[in-house]
């Protein structure tokens, strides 16, 4: 028969040490690792998620292109692009806060689900701090979310639509791309000198959240010029053929078809509302006439002849004369051999900006950039002087007005700018209705670990 | 009334579409009794046909124009076709604008050799196999056309203009008798109803009037019989499989400039294809090119903004009601034969 000790020093004993036993993993992880993915060697990775497969894969593909060169730039590599007109100087090409900067790539394949996956991945195996990129509104207001709960912070590319930066905002997100309300603000005006105030529109909408918001935001800015809203009929993402949609459209009474869609469906609607003789046609005693809201140079090129004189507007393009353009330009044409798009730019800038607000605020800690980021006016990045707003992590700058080009002497100038919006006009209340309103809130910065 | 005839005209351009893919679906189901889910993947192959007619014909030198800079101010490289300097520029620039309908001449023995190795090569083990395994593999087959397809053209939308000649849309109202620019259709897809017509018409004379054709019609309703009677059935059904795949092909080249081609094309169309063989009755060659117009124009019916605010989405699921309500009234389809597919 065993004989028991159990006496209330010795309790007090082993309490205390298995006490401190538990105690010491939770120490030393907590100073070991203050966030998620806390950078401890000579290197530090970012994620670059963008489509490399599926109908975007394109703008995907020139997205990792200037990823990559924006990575080289920071290391000190090439001839350092941006950052020679960049306004911040605290980036000196030697990496970042003393690390030199890698990366690894995801699939997005414009799917939420394949997105936050490769995302997911990204953060957990490969141990990243940020992810860069996207190409579909429904991906990047995923992915944010993803971001937001893991605790790291997101630089969105190429998403539009009101939301991400609305309803959906996150402390952990960031939008450098204009939306769909500025859209609309930088268009109206053209618009009305173009075609005048007493016109008929009937819109075609991509029937997700970027389609929703963008067909709202230039229905309420065309609108307010005197315009009226004839019909605006949803249509699935992906529908090839959009003869059925078009048909109706010439004898609606209206006299202008605005086509809320992007990538291959506006290659689509855009060459078949065309081959429906709706640009040769008369209506109302007036010229039929097309807008396309949202343009990108790899849409444009896709759509060939058929996009000659079509208004639409742009983040950014090469064609700028500004000294930031400028450099970008050489220095992504010099290596690739072709101008960069807007959504390489988009991608590009971001990538300097989460790398110049982590080197200004001394950490890779998420809740250190942020503020850094939050409220952030600079310079040099093209398009003018730029806010990054605090209330709601958009980037408020010029917006740019386009019309497809009459007479391009290369496969690049296929669209010409026709006007730059000055940022006053594009800019908007962080309150506003289509943003969510007063409801919309960042909410908490999460540091994960 | 304008709006109806307009649908009408959009209804017989996809149902030409969906007819051409059905016929040759119904040919080799009807002669080799096989459930070939890569149809889709040869509409598919032969649209990009097109496409690689389009790159050849677009093989160019490059010349430097000292007058003119790039975009990084360094002198312009320009472009400039071989076609143009070997057959001169007016017929070299006639023909990169033909290249569409000049494709086919490139699709048919592209089509027929695929169609060939296809059939030897993989579909011939899977005869005596139940129904599911065809599908399985054939299905498998069709993801790794697709794929190699998305390998070498890339993933997005390829642009494959028709002729400048039948650019833009004639008015049909006029000649109807409407007010102008009321019914205003485009060229190029009247094209493809008249090209599908053809092709229809020309593959029912084949079998219809030729002695190849009567041989394949007696293999199809008894194959034992014909191959006791001392003739090679497989090879005439193997040549079939050709045509089939040739027509699918040449149905692909000429809706390039309809729907820009893209590496899932054959899958899109695929499924409706099948819905169509079904409506129209197992190895019907009639029913098929019947049941796809009918189908064809009820989709476009149930796509007016008229119908979608009654029947919100009825414009996405018509196709698969009506293939309930024929298949619930008529188990065999439109125009299906008894016994088939019914052991």
């Amino acid at each position: 028969m065993s004989k028991s000790n159990f006496t209330r020093r010795g309790l007090l004993k082993t309490g205390a040490v298995t006490g401190a036993g538990l105690a010491l993993p939770t120490i030393f992880t907590s100073a070991a690792s203050a966030f998620t993915n806390e950078p401890t060697g000579s290197t530090v990775k970012f994620g670059f998620n963008v489509p490399q497969t599926g109908p975007y894969a394109e703008e995907g593909l020139d997205e990792l292109r200037a990823q990559e060169l924006a990575v080289e730039h920071i290391n000190g590599m090439g001839d350092g692009g941006m950052l020679n007109t960049f306004s911040s100087k605290a980036l000196d090409g030697t990496g970042i806060l003393g690390k030199k900067v890698e990366f690894v790539t995801g699939d997005t394949q414009t799917k939420s689900d394949a997105a936050r996956a490769a995302a997911k991945s990204m953060i957990e195996k490969d141990g990243v701090v940020m992810i860069n990129g996207g190409s579909s509104s429904g991906v990047a207001v995923a992915v944010q979310g993803l971001c937001q709960e893991a605790g790291i912070i997101f630089m969105a590319g190429l998403t539009h639509s009101n939301d991400t930066t609305g309803k959906d905002r996150k402390k952990n997100g960031f939008r450098h791309f204009f939306n769909a309300y500025m859209s609309g603000a930088a268009l109206a005006p053209v618009l009305k000198n173009a075609y005048g105030t007493d016109r008929r529109a009937y819109h075609l909408t991509a029937d997700y959240t970027w389609g929703w918001t963008q067909q709202e935001s230039i229905q309420a800015s065309t609108e307010a010029l005197g315009w009226e809203t004839v019909n605006n009929v949803m249509t699935p993402v992906g529908a090839g053929d959009f003869s059925s949609y078009i048909t109706p459209v010439l004898n609606s009474g209206a006299d202008v078809l605005i086509l809320n869609h992007y990538g291959g469906d506006m290659v689509n609607s855009l060459t078949q509302a065309v081959q429906f003789g709706l640009r040769d046609a008369q209506a109302n005693g007036k010229n039929f006439e097309i807008v396309v809201p949202l343009y990108s140079e790899l849409m444009a090129a896709g759509a060939g002849e058929n996009i000659k004189g079509v208004y639409g507007s742009m983040n950014w393009n090469w064609q700028l004369s500004d000294e930031g353009t400028q450099a970008f330009v050489r220095s992504f044409g010099e290596k690739y051999g072709r101008p960069p798009s807007n959504s390489a730019h988009t991608c590009y800038v971001q990538t300097l900006l989460y790398a110049d607000a982590v080197a200004r605020s001394g950490s890779f800690n998420p809740c250190s950039v942020a503020e850094a980021l939050e409220g952030f006016e600079f310079d040099g990045m093209g398009n003018g002087p730029t806010l990054y707003r605090a209330e709601d992590h958009q980037c408020f700058k010029d917006v740019l007005v386009m019309k497809g080009a009459e007479a391009p002497t290369t496969e690049y100038d296929t669209l010409e700018i026709v006007e730059v919006t000055p940022v006053d006009q594009v800019t908007y209340e962080a309150n506003h209705p289509m943003f969510g309103g007063d409801e919309a809130s960042l909410g908490e910065c999460n540091a994960g670990a | 009334m304008d709006a109806i005839i307009l649908q009408i005209l959009n209804g017989l351009d996809k149902g030409s579409a969906y007819a051409l893919i059905a016929l040759g679906l119904t040919l080799i189901f009807g002669t080799l009794g096989v459930v070939n889910f890569a149809h889709g993947a040869l509409f598919m192959i032969g649209a990009f046909c097109a496409v690689l007619l389009q790159r050849i014909m677009g093989l160019s030198y490059e010349q430097v124009d000292p007058e003119k800079t790039d975009f990084l101010g360094k002198p312009l490289v320009v472009k400039v076709p071989y076609v143009e300097s070997w057959f001169g520029a007016d017929f070299g620039a006639w023909l990169i604008n033909w290249s569409v309908p000049l494709s086919i001449l490139l699709a048919i023995p592209v089509m027929l050799l695929v169609g060939f190795i296809m059939e030897r090569g993989l579909i011939k083990h899977f005869y005596k196999r139940p129904h599911a395994d065809q599908i399985l593999v054939t299905f498998g087959l069709a993801i790794v056309l697709q794929e190699l397809i998305k390998y070498f053209f890339g993933a997005n939308p390829i642009q494959t203009g028709a002729p400048t000649q039948f650019a833009g849309s004639m008015d049909f109202g006029a000649i109807l008798g409407f007010d102008p620019n009321v019914i205003m259709y485009p060229y190029w897809r009247l094209v493809y109803f008249a090209f599908a017509a053809v092709v229809i018409f020309g593959v029912f004379a084949f079998l219809q009037f030729t002695t190849f054709g009567m041989v394949v019609r007696a293999g199809m309703a008894d194959r034992e019989t014909v191959g006791l009677l001392g003739i090679n059935i497989d090879r005439r059904f193997t040549l079939m499989f050709g045509l089939a795949a040739a027509v699918a092909g040449v149905a692909g080249v000429m809706y390039t400039p309809i729907l820009a081609p893209n590496y899932h094309m054959g899958m899109d169309f695929l499924v409706l294809s099948f819905v169509v063989v079904v409506v129209g009755g197992m190895g019907s060659l009639p029913g098929a090119v019947a049941a796809g117009f009918l189908l064809g124009i009820l989709q476009s019916f149930a796509s007016m903004n008229e119908i979608k605010s009654l029947i919100p989405g009825i414009d996405q699921v018509i196709i698969y009601l009506v293939a309930i309500l024929i298949l619930l009234t008529r188990p065999r389809g439109l125009l299906g034969r008894a016994g088939v597919m019914e052991e």
